[in-house]
Parts: structure tokens; C-alpha cells; sequence
């Protein structure tokens, strides 16, 4: 599942915030904040697209690196986000 | 001299943290020694008293050191912002001919492609290993640590030397040099310190870039009171940095608006914010329910609205007790300013409205090489031996001599606390194969205050997607530059002359929104 939120997640950010520009990859672990890919406006844009893509909350104090800074954060933090919810119901 | 700031604070206690930059923490003594170090290396470098050194560096303790060495080699710094592209960053090489740059490793490839057009460097100091195929490259570390010692210094300038060269967006679309001496920088500090009251207790949270004069300033502030300057790089984790805050015990925390629409989102009371003192605003004023957030959220916390220029810094402050009365206004001159409004025939009032002029000793010396530019805003004053400088902005100021901000008078856009000049997007995008006509405006923006709108004709054989538009920009502009809305149209309405009408700059309906 990681991996299907992962393209997901990645196909928003190129078309968004590398306006398409595939050839700009990134990795996985490489961090939004150092490579200058995503700023504060575009953090909340990602974080609203991820709310409602698969219907989670996130938090003020979940906004932090650990969940967002990488595209492997984000979708791990989704992954656990589902799978709290699956658990509950 | 700006580095005896740095010298005073040392004096005052060598051992004392000046700076803290992640798990940095550098004392007044530390800073005072690599500043001295680096100065006399940079000498030895060949970097000669008023030759100019362009500082890529994100917020950093190299940054912070870098600035002063530069400074006390006699030399003059040009911040550059870290979100600066190759094509501007060569404009400024062009204008300004640094005979000494230093980068870090995330600026290296756009510093790396603008040196390619320029012969006036000598000397390429890196953070980081990476060497220039070219240009003779030293590591900053050898800088402060091999390189010359500090007796071989040579300080022979005066406060009247320019310190600083802060480049500026212009109606023009070239982007103009600030030229800043020492004596308008430490009159700026002095005047803000005096309203502030920072003290040698102080911690001031920087989150601000030091390439932006608002961010830089607080260092300037920090070391002049003898306080503690905490360098944060960005603003993208606003817990991370509430938390921040409570770690470190800030006491001050200047923001612009779209980070204080950042903070409105969030609930304050999960963060130990007991140890804030004031929180400065500036770039554009804040909208009321951004006022009554803080005021409700942070009782305990003095809210200063202010006003200034890149080119004199700042002009005035509105007293913290007044916020909830006046929201809209950004009180009156800071100590050792004058502000008049010009009327249309030229003449000059201590109220009314009109273009808003200044006078102080921290008016800057001009813009870098533009002598016609510089003639326009800076022009003798109605007593002799005045200078005058003509702001650009519109402003009333009522019978009580507070001052009100009504917007400019060209059509510069100032978007999260910048200038973004319509023309510099313009020339981007007549650049774009297919463009055959742009405007670009200001559109309300909840975030940004006013955000950046571009309207484009199109060769009808030539496909142009939205997306592919943007992607031109931000190769080519400065983030805060790039456009966040693309309008295509048919065609533009021109005035009579033949001019396209760019439409609003600053959306006057956001501020009557807000408020």
C-alpha cells in the first residue's frame, strides 16, 4: 500500500509543485525542505491534498518532518493513518 | 562600523551564546574570532576595501560570520536570497561584480552557472568540498581556521563606507542595488533598538532569511544589545518552530504576514509560549483576525506593527498598546525620522496624503550604479543640504500624525512581505516561445496577502499549458516571483498610448476584506 500512496503522493507534487517536470525526480527519502521542493505555502497544499485524497486529519503537532519531509514520511504517515481507522471500525 | 555591534556584545561577556543555529552554538567570543580570521583571509584573498562579496548562503553560522568578516575586511556584502535563479543571479553579478562569492553546497549550481558570465572573481569561498572548475576555490572552514591570522587585519574604514548592497525589485524589472554604509545601518539598529528595548536577556527567533534586510536586522539587533539570535532556515514546520521557541525561551519572534496566517491556523496552547515577549509584523499589515488571534492566543505578548523600505529599512512603529485601536495603522516615525506627504504639485505636509518622504540617517547612500534611479527617489530637500527619500508609497497621515499605509504608486506587487515587480515577471515570460502578450497583477491571496496573477496572449500554433508556464517561471524567478495564477485571454486592454493595462498590483479588496 506504502508504495500506491507513495506514486500517488509524488504524481501531485511534480504536477504541482514542479510544475510537471518529471525529469526533476526526487527520492524518496530526500527531504522536501533541503532540496527547496516544497515551501510553507506549498506544505499546506500537500497536506490538505493528502486530507482528502484518503480521507485522514493531520494535525497541527503532527506537522513536523518526521511525518512530511519526504515522500517516504508522507505516505508512511498515511499508511499508519488508514490503518488506525481499519483498526477502529 | 556595523562589526562594533559584534565587538560591543563581545566586550560586554566573550562567553555568553550569540548565536544558535540548529545544534550550532556559537559565543560572542567564537563569532568575534572567525569574524576576525575570515576578515583577514578574505584580504589575503585579494578582496580589497569597498570591493563587494555576494553571500549565497542560507541561514547558517558561516552566514552570520561571513557577514561581518566581510564587513570588517572593509568590503562590501550583497546578500542573495536562496531561492535565486541563475538568470537574476548573473544580472547581479553583472551589476555589481563581486571579486569574491561565498556559496553553499544548495546554492552551488545556480552560483556555479552565474560565475560562467563573470571575470570579477577572484576567489570562490564554499561550504562544503566541491571545487570550481574555474575560479580558485577555498573552503569556508580554511577561511576561518588555516587561512591568514588576525594580526595581519588591516582596518582602515570609515562609517560613511558602504557595509551592504541589498538588491531590490523596481518598477523598472532590473533589480537595483541598495546601497547601505555603515552609519545607515547602525542608525536603523539604534533607532529600532530604542523602540524594542532589547536587552542582553533577549532571544530573538530569526526564521526570516538573512538575504532579506528584515531577517538580516535582527542579527544587527541581536549583537547590539548583547542578546542571543536563534537561526531557523525556514518557517515550513510551524510546530517544529513553536517548539523551537519554547526550547530556546524566545523572547522576540518578527514575522510577516503569511506566516502569521501560517500561525492563525494552528492552536497556540500546546506550546509553552510563556517566554515571548514581542512579536514585530511588517511587509504589509496585518488583517484584524490575524491581530485577534495573537491577542487572544498570546495575551502576555506586545504585537509592533511597522512600516519600512529596503531602502531605509524601517520608518515607523505603532505602539503596542495601540493595536486594538488602530489596526490599520503603523503608528508614527521611529526615533530620528521624519516623515512628510508630498501632494501632486510637489509640495511637502506633515499631514494629509500623498506620496510618503523621509528623512534620517537611515536613508540609503542610492542604488548601485544607477544614477538616474537613485536621482529619482533621492532628491534635495525645501532646507539646504536636505536629502529626501520618495517612497513610491501612498500614505495618509492624520492630525495625530499616525501614519496609514494606502498602497503604491506604481504598480509594484508586494507579496509575503516582498517586491515583486510586474515587469521582471513580464520579461520571464515574453521569453516563453509562443507568449505574445503579458500583464501581471495582484490577486488576494488568504496566505500570501496578495499573490502573483499572470494574463498571456498565445500564438494559437504555439500549445501552452498552465503548467508549463509556471515551470518557465520558477526556473527563472525567485519563488515569491513566480506566478500562482495563469489567466490565458485573447488579447489585453491597452490605454491610449498603446500600453497593455496591467490591472491592480496590490488587491485593495483583500485589505478592505481583512479588515
Amino acid at each position: 500500500m506504502v508504495e500506491t500512496f507513495a506514486a500517488e503522493i509524488k504524481s501531485f507534487i511534480v504536477a504541482n509543485f514542479l510544475f510537471g517536470e518529471e525529469g526533476k525526480g526526487f527520492a524518496d527519502d530526500q527531504s522536501f525542505l533541503e532540496s527547496g521542493i516544497i515551501d510553507s505555502t506549498g506544505l499546506l497544499e500537500l497536506v490538505s491534498f493528502v486530507e482528502q485524497k484518503y480521507g485522514i486529519s493531520i494535525g497541527d503537532r503532527e506537522m513536523v518532518p518526521e511525518n512530511l519531509d519526504s515522500l517516504r514520511n508522507v505516505s508512511e504517515l498515511v499508511a499508519r493513518k488508514l490503518q488506525a481507522v481499519g483498526s477502529k471500525a | 562600523m556595523i562589526t562594533s555591534l559584534l565587538e560591543g556584545g563581545a566586550q560586554l561577556d566573550p562567553d555568553r551564546i550569540a548565536v544558535v543555529c540548529g545544534s550550532d552554538r556559537l559565543t560572542y567570543g567564537d563569532l568575534l574570532r572567525d569574524t576576525e580570521r575570515a576578515a583577514a583571509s578574505l584580504q589575503s584573498l585579494g578582496v580589497a576595501r569597498g570591493d563587494r562579496v555576494a553571500l549565497c548562503l542560507e541561514n547558517s553560522r558561516e552566514a552570520v560570520v561571513s557577514i561581518f568578516a566581510v564587513a570588517m575586511a572593509g568590503a562590501v556584502f550583497v546578500p542573495v536570497g536562496r531561492t535565486v535563479k541563475a538568470p537574476k543571479l548573473k544580472q547581479i553579478f553583472n551589476d555589481c561584480s563581486p571579486s569574491a562569492v561565498i556559496a553553499d553546497a544548495r546554492m552551488r549550481p545556480v552560483v556555479d552557472e552565474a560565475l560562467s558570465t563573470v571575470s570579477s572573481v577572484k576567489a570562490l569561498i564554499s561550504v562544503g568540498e566541491a571545487e570550481h572548475p574555474i575560479v580558485k576555490t577555498v573552503s569556508f572552514s580554511h577561511l576561518v581556521a588555516g587561512g591568514a591570522i588576525q594580526s595581519q587585519l588591516r582596518r582602515d574604514g570609515i562609517d560613511l563606507d558602504l557595509a551592504a548592497l541589498i538588491y531590490t525589485s523596481g518598477s523598472s524589472g532590473r533589480p537595483k542595488g541598495v546601497m547601505l554604509s555603515h552609519a545607515n545601518i547602525e542608525a536603523a539598529t539604534a533607532s529600532i533598538n530604542s523602540y524594542l528595548k532589547n536587552t542582553p536577556d533577549d532571544v530573538i527567533l530569526d526564521v526570516l532569511p538573512l538575504s532579506f534586510d528584515y531577517g538580516l536586522y535582527q542579527l544587527f539587533l541581536a549583537v547590539s544589545s548583547g542578546a542571543r539570535l536563534v537561526l531557523e532556515k525556514t518557517f515550513v514546520y510551524p510546530s517544529t518552530v513553536l517548539e523551537l521557541i519554547a526550547r530556546e525561551r524566545v523572547t522576540a519572534f518578527p514575522i510577516v504576514p503569511t506566516l502569521a496566517a501560517l500561525l492563525a491556523r494552528l492552536d497556540l496552547s500546546h506550546h509553552d509560549l510563556s517566554s515571548l515577549r514581542y512579536i514585530t509584523n511588517t511587509g504589509a499589515p496585518l488583517p484584524p483576525a490575524h491581530i485577534r488571534f495573537f491577542r487572544a492566543s498570546l495575551p502576555h505578548v506586545s504585537i509592533f506593527s511597522m512600516y519600512g523600505l529596503t531602502e531605509c529599512k524601517r520608518v515607523s512603529y505603532l505602539s503596542p498598546d495601540e493595536i486594538d485601536s488602530r489596526p490599520d495603522s503603523v503608528g508614527h516615525p521611529m526615533d530620528n525620522v521624519e516623515v512628510f506627504v508630498a501632494d501632486e504639485l510637489g509640495g511637502l505636509a506633515a499631514t494629509g496624503a500623498g506620496e510618503l518622504v523621509i528623512r534620517g540617517s537611515n536613508v540609503m547612500q542610492g542604488y548601485w550604479a544607477a544614477p538616474d534611479e537613485t536621482a529619482r527617489v533621492l532628491r534635495p530637500g525645501p532646507l539646504a543640504g536636505q536629502h529626501l527619500l520618495y517612497t513610491g508609497d501612498r500614505f495618509r497621515i492624520d492630525a495625530q500624525g499616525y501614519m496609514y499605509f494606502e498602497g503604491r504608486l506604481d504598480d509594484v506587487i508586494k507579496s509575503r512581505g516582498q517586491r515583486v515587480s510586474p515587469k521582471e515577471v513580464e520579461n520571464v515570460l515574453y521569453e516563453l516561445h509562443g507568449v505574445t502578450a503579458a500583464a501581471v497583477s495582484g490577486i488576494p491571496d488568504e496566505v500570501l496577502g496578495t499573490a502573483v496573477k499572470a494574463r498571456i496572449v498565445v500564438d494559437p500554433a504555439i500549445p501552452l499549458t498552465e503548467q508549463a508556464v509556471m515551470r518557465h517561471c520558477a526556473a527563472r524567478l525567485e519563488e515569491f516571483m513566480v506566478p500562482t495564477v495563469v489567466e490565458f485571454v485573447d488579447g489585453l486592454p491597452l490605454t491610449d498610448s498603446g500600453k497593455i493595462v496591467r490591472g491592480p498590483a496590490n488587491a485593495g479588496a483583500m485589505d478592505d476584506r481583512a479588515r
